[in-house]
């Protein structure tokens, strides 16, 4: 099992999430995040204080997914959150030990 | 407030006229029109200062100070309030010398729903306590004006001690000196007597009385200086006053070199918003009757608020590349600001003029001079409020000349507008200007000083970098 983390841009969530369900993919946790990379900040100016904005607004999802899936989730990532400009963000790929759900007691695979 | 009218010209003429066939001296009546404006006026005030003024600067700061700013607006209205019925109005607007009145109307002796309040016509009162209440809502005003200028970084207690002796010490001397006379009632009877005076005994007699009543007023009001709703003594009072605390106080942490972006826009928005509406109260309601005076104000304040927001906005696109909200709303209380004094002395296009200028003088205070010389003036009291005011006030030397489409200025001796002098005006205006810039200047320096030996002006690093909410007062404003 793998966690699938893909950091988005934020107006790319809807589509991202559409994108999973379409392969499968029933499970994902959203959380509002701050960053850069490559796009670095922006400039922003109050009555003639200019301020250099570093960290843009970003949106983290985590997916947990079986080893053989990960490919298509990638892709599925890609795909939908992809605009060719600086800024669309980073996936990481990390290995997932174990997975309990909490309602049943079901484990790893079962669980996700 | 305005002192001298020329709408109240042909009232004043009609009603001399009218009375001269009847009684000699009637006692003035209360106009219930008037009235009712008035009422409205004051709570049109209030409104200006809560929420206005305390979400327009609220928006301005960081979250972490949002309540502490809240606070110390609405801790002004309250107290001035209390002051204002204690002593403060005795102290304004009653006769004593030329710089301060006297306690004749301490804790409002003597001043019942039946007295009566002079407007700027003969025989066209209001009730004296509709005119001590408008008139508390512009002394609640002008300190939470400060508050702007050093806010994020001062002790709440040394707000709390501040603010009551600056009202007491420059706010209620400088309205004084600007707004107090004797009113047209007296100045007309004393004017009838005069010609009523039969011979030289009594020509003398009541020439002497003319002369007192004329004397019966403030410092700059007897220089000449024209302010028709507080260009003077609100804005580049409380700009001043706020500048010196700036300076003394010191910069806040991290200025310059961390964001300090405004934590809600969309408030400031609102604040700026509730300003425009309130302020036809201030302006219009500075004309003391419903008459065609009130609606030039008005007319005025639309005007040159939408002219200055607008030069502001252009004036930041040319020179930075974007037209900003902060921009436009900043030049919109700039505008608001500019016509204080001007609003019914100015013509409608003289007004817009008013306010293209002052736009685009407060862009360059508020950037390139704060810029360069250095001072945390928070939200820009200085730059608004007190270059604003100054452009008003000089400004409305200007624009009162009927050449220019202005009304001119009456003079209740004669019964007639009054010569316009453009050299003897401007030095009037002067006067105004530079009393009101060194009174609340060095004034405000010494009170700073003083408060700062009894309490300390300034939370500690710690406290600073928590911010004023938590720290001061034990809340958030926002819990989400």
């Amino acid at each position: 099992m793998k966690i699938v983390m893909a950091i988005i841009k934020p107006f790319k969530l809807e589509e991202v999430r559409d994108a999973l369900t379409a392969i499968g993919v029933h499970g994902l946790t959203v959380t509002e995040v701050k960053g850069y990379g490559r796009q670095k900040g922006h400039t922003e100016i109050y009555r003639g204080a200019e301020y250099a904005v570093s960290f843009l607004p970003k949106i983290k999802i985590e997916v947990a997914v079986a080893s053989d899936q990960v490919d298509k989730t990638i892709d599925a990532i890609t795909t939908a959150a992809k605009t060719g400009q600086i800024g669309d963000g980073k996936i990481f790929v990390i290995n997932l030990d174990h997975a309990v759900r909490i309602r049943t007691g079901e484990a790893d695979a079962a669980a996700l | 407030m305005t002192f001298k009218r020329p709408y109240s010209a042909g009232l004043a003429a009609l009603a001399v006229g009218l009375f001269a066939a009847t009684a000699a001296y009637a006692e003035p009546t209360v106009n219930k029109g008037d009235n009712a404006w008035m009422l409205t006026s004051t709570v049109l005030v209030l409104l200006m200062t809560i929420p206005g003024l305390a979400l327009f600067y609220g928006g301005l700061v960081r979250s972490k100070n949002m309540l502490s700013v809240l606070m110390q607006v609405f801790y002004c209205v309250c107290i001035v309030t209390l002051i204002w019925a204690l002593y403060g109005y005795s102290l304004a607007f009653t006769g004593g010398s030329d710089f301060i009145g006297g306690f004749s109307k301490a804790f409002l002796m003597g001043v019942t729903p039946d007295s009566k309040a002079a407007t700027f016509s003969v025989d066209a009162n209001i009730s004296e306590l509709v005119y001590f209440c408008f008139q508390m809502t512009f002394a609640a005003i002008t300190p939470a004006l400060i508050v702007g200028a050093f806010a994020e970084r001062m002790k709440f207690a040394a707000i709390a001690l501040f603010i009551p002796l600056w009202v007491t010490l420059i706010y209620f001397p400088i309205a004084h000196m600007v707004w107090y006379w004797a009113g047209p009632d007296a100045i007309s009877d004393a004017v009838k007597a005069l010609a009523a005076a039969a011979d030289g005994a009594a020509k003398t007699a009541a020439q002497a009385k003319l002369d007192e009543v004329n004397a019966d007023a403030g410092w700059i009001f007897k220089k000449g200086a024209i302010d028709f709703a507080g260009g003077t003594v609100v804005h580049i009072n409380a700009g001043i006053a706020g500048l010196v605390g700036a300076l003394l106080i010191g910069k806040r942490v991290g200025y310059g070199k961390e964001l300090m972006a405004p934590h809600s826009l969309t408030m400031t928005m609102i604040g700026a918003s509730l300003l425009w509406v309130g302020w036809f109260g201030f302006n219009a309601g500075s004309n003391l009757e419903a008459s065609g005076g009130a609606a030039l104000a008005m007319t005025n304040s639309f005007v040159a608020t939408a002219a200055a927001a607008m030069a502001w906005m252009f004036a930041e696109w040319i020179v930075k590349g974007h037209p900003s909200v902060l921009g436009a709303l900043s030049g919109a209380v700039a505008g608001l600001v500019a016509v204080t004094p001007a609003a019914g002395y100015s013509g409608p296009m003289g007004a817009i003029v008013l306010g293209l200028v002052v736009g685009v003088v407060c862009l360059f205070f508020c950037t390139v001079v704060k810029n360069a010389v250095g001072y945390d003036d928070s939200l820009d009291v200085f730059g608004v409020h007190c270059i604003g005011g100054i452009v008003g006030a000089l400004g409305t030397g200007i624009l009162v000349n009927p050449a220019l489409g202005g009304t001119g200025i009456m003079d209740y001796t004669t019964g007639k507008i009054a010569d316009y002098d453009f050299a003897a005006q401007m030095i009037s205006q002067c006067w105004g200007v530079c009393t009101t810039l060194v009174w609340s200047g060095i004034g405000s320096a010494i009170l700073y000083k003083v408060v700062d030996v009894i309490v300390g002006l300034r939370v500690n690093v710690e406290t600073e970098r928590e911010g004023l909410d938590v720290t001061e007062h034990t809340e958030r404003a926002y819990n989400m």
